[in-house]
């Protein structure tokens, strides 16, 4: 594992050449059909997803696309999903739980699309309804950050049985530049904001949010992206292992307690006014 | 999110009446001394404060619900004396060593003698026993950070094993952004005890008030069974700013606000504060369950 700051990370993932979803699909997945909308509105093309084989197992992949060139990213709004995307991708997740296929998910965007329209079309409620109906949705759900995962339009698809990113991919509740420009009213203090807001897969798993990380190649993922998607390859393999023997009802409560016990409070003395109510799983064992 | 907000509640509500330049709409800022009048941040008009407190702090002229505390809040929903805190020790740690949030903390909790920004706990509204979760705006506006997201999940999770309604009074500039990632995670965790609580087949009632925003608006709040709002009050997820940053034009004054949601399917219905008590008492008779309750 490579010792870069935050900010250096931050230059790869931004990386021209960085490898996105449409190339890693075909590199990871057999047989890959696209299946498009959201069967209410439309189909967003910052969403991409389908049904796939990985290594004879039918899976369903959802990701979010950013565009390699000025042309894709136009078509895909440069990874800035609209409320109809987050539908699509639920829509799809549904059809996996219907045919017990797990869910992969490829994480990557700047945050969910923000816009007049995405505001009337509900784009708060459509992440919030994500973020529900993936907390119960029963059949494994595996997300993997590739490279930006921004704020609420990320979590959108990261709610899962286990959370990994690429190595110099990062997770954060705003992009470093909305950070810098909230908390200093100084949207030029980016990068000193990159290195504040622990965003990197190290911190992340120190704060129990990120369960894995995957090697990318020396110098970055654009290096060697066919042994990048080896790497992510081998980790969804061993994912779908750990997940596939667990019984439903046990996912489900792994699954929830994930997130539970993300958070750090105190909790003063004569606090026994309070619900009393802690996590009624075996926490440590996630 | 939070940044916006001040400016978004003065550039929308001035906007509405006045049509005098840019230039001249920025130093309107009240010069009025505080506690004797009401200066409405929507219309400019000036009320006295007696008034205005005698209206449960709603314009008389242009009816807009403006922010109270959680407190205030309780005191007009619940029965008297039904309010049974949960969790009033909590106090957030500092996830990510953000410089000086402990230090900031400290002394908003002095300040508006809350412990963060929720209260939560079990009362009756007509006698009907409820969770009831109320946010305060003048904590950090109400941003979600740890003590926000344990809490709320906390109540909801009794609802849950008790078996009883829940009412949210959502109030939120969003993500606790001093809390990093740690904030961002909150929004799962409380949505996911709304999906245990909504698997149970209990009602929640979530009641949207000035503002609902950001990551509030992106998970639990978003997630009633019935959505509430006030009238005239900001819903929304995206900054205004960085709307009209991205679109490089003007907002129309109503964009975001309660009744641009109900116009567009995502509040089911907006209730003045004065009959709030009465139709939220109405909604929970006609979910109560027929064999009566399992206490
Ligand atoms: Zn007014």
């Amino acid at each position: 594992m490579s010792e870069l700051t935050a900010c250096e990370r931050l230059d790869i993932i931004r990386h021209k050449g960085r490898p996105t979803a449409l190339d890693y699909i075909p590199m990871i997945f057999d047989e890959f059909f696209e299946m498009h909308g959201d069967r209410l509105y439309g189909d967003d093309h910052a969403i991409m997803g389908g049904v796939a084989s990985f290594k004879g197992i039918p899976v369903t992949v959802i990701a979010e696309v950013k565009g390699r060139n000025l042309a894709e990213n136009q078509k895909c709004n440069f990874g800035m999903p609209h409320p109809e995307g987050y539908r699509k991708a639920l829509r799809l997740a549904k059809q996996a739980e219907k045919f017990h296929r797990p869910v992969i998910c490829l994480v990557d965007t700047a945050g969910a699309f923000c816009g007049v329209e995405a505001e009337q079309r509900g784009q708060g409620e459509a992440i919030a309804r994500n973020i529900m109906e993936f907390m119960t949705l029963r059949t494994p759900v595996i997300s993997i950050i590739l490279g930006e995962g921004g704020s609420g339009g990320a979590l959108a698809l990261a709610v899962c049985d286990e959370l990994a990113m690429l190595e110099n991919a990062s997770y954060t509740v705003i992009s470093p530049r909305g950070f810098a420009s909230i908390l200093w009213k100084d949207s030029s203090r980016e990068r000193e904001a990159c290195n504040v807001m622990k965003s990197t897969a190290e911190e992340l798993t120190r704060l129990k949010v990120c369960d894995y990380i995957i090697a990318e190649a020396d110098g970055g993922a654009h290096n060697d992206p066919q042994l990048t998607a080896e790497n992510i390859s081998d980790y969804i393999s061993g994912a779908l292992e750990r997940k596939l023997q667990k019984g439903l009802d046990e996912l489900i409560k792994g699954r929830y307690n994930k997130f539970r016990v993300v958070g750090e409070f105190e909790e003063l003395p004569h606090s026994d006014n309070g619900s009393g109510l802690v996590p009624d799983e075996d926490v440590s064992e996630v | 999110m939070l940044e916006d907000l001040f400016s978004v509640v003065k550039v929308r509500f001035n906007g509405e009446k006045s049509d005098k330049p840019d230039g001249e709409k920025k130093d309107n800022k009240t010069d009025i001394p505080k506690g004797l009048l009401f200066k409405c941040p929507r219309c400019r008009c000036v009320t006295f404060e007696e008034e205005f407190e005698k209206n449960i702090k709603v314009c008389p002229q242009c009816n807009y619900h403006s922010r109270i505390t959680a407190r205030e809040r309780l005191e007009i929903t619940v029965d008297k004396g039904s309010f049974e805190e949960f969790d009033r020790d909590m106090i957030s740690k500092n996830p990510i060593d953000f410089p000086d949030y402990d230090k900031k903390q400290q002394a908003l909790r002095e300040k508006t003698g809350l412990n963060d920004a929720v209260l939560t706990g079990k009362a009756k509204i007509r006698g009907e026993e409820i969770i009831i979760i109320v946010m305060d705006s003048n904590y950090m506006m109400a941003s979600m950070g740890s003590v926000v997201g344990e809490k709320i999940t906390r109540a909801i999770e009794y609802a849950t094993a008790n078996r009883l309604p829940v009412i949210a009074f959502t109030a939120s500039g969003g993500a606790r952004m001093q809390e990093g990632i740690v904030s961002l995670m909150q929004m799962a965790k409380t949505s996911g005890a709304v999906a245990r609580h909504n698997e149970a087949g209990l009602l929640y009632i979530a009641v949207m008030t000035d503002p609902t925003t950001g990551g509030v608006t992106a998970s639990f709040a978003s997630l009633g069974d019935i959505i509430i709002a006030e009238p005239k009050v900001l819903i929304g997820f995206a900054g205004r700013r960085v709307i009209e940053g991205t679109i490089r034009q003007k907002l129309p004054d109503d964009f975001q606000s309660a009744e641009f949601m109900l116009e567009n399917g995502f509040v089911d219905m907006i209730v003045e504060r004065k009959k709030m008590r009465r139709v939220i008492a109405h909604l929970l008779k006609l979910h109560k369950p027929k064999e009566g309750t399992t206490e």
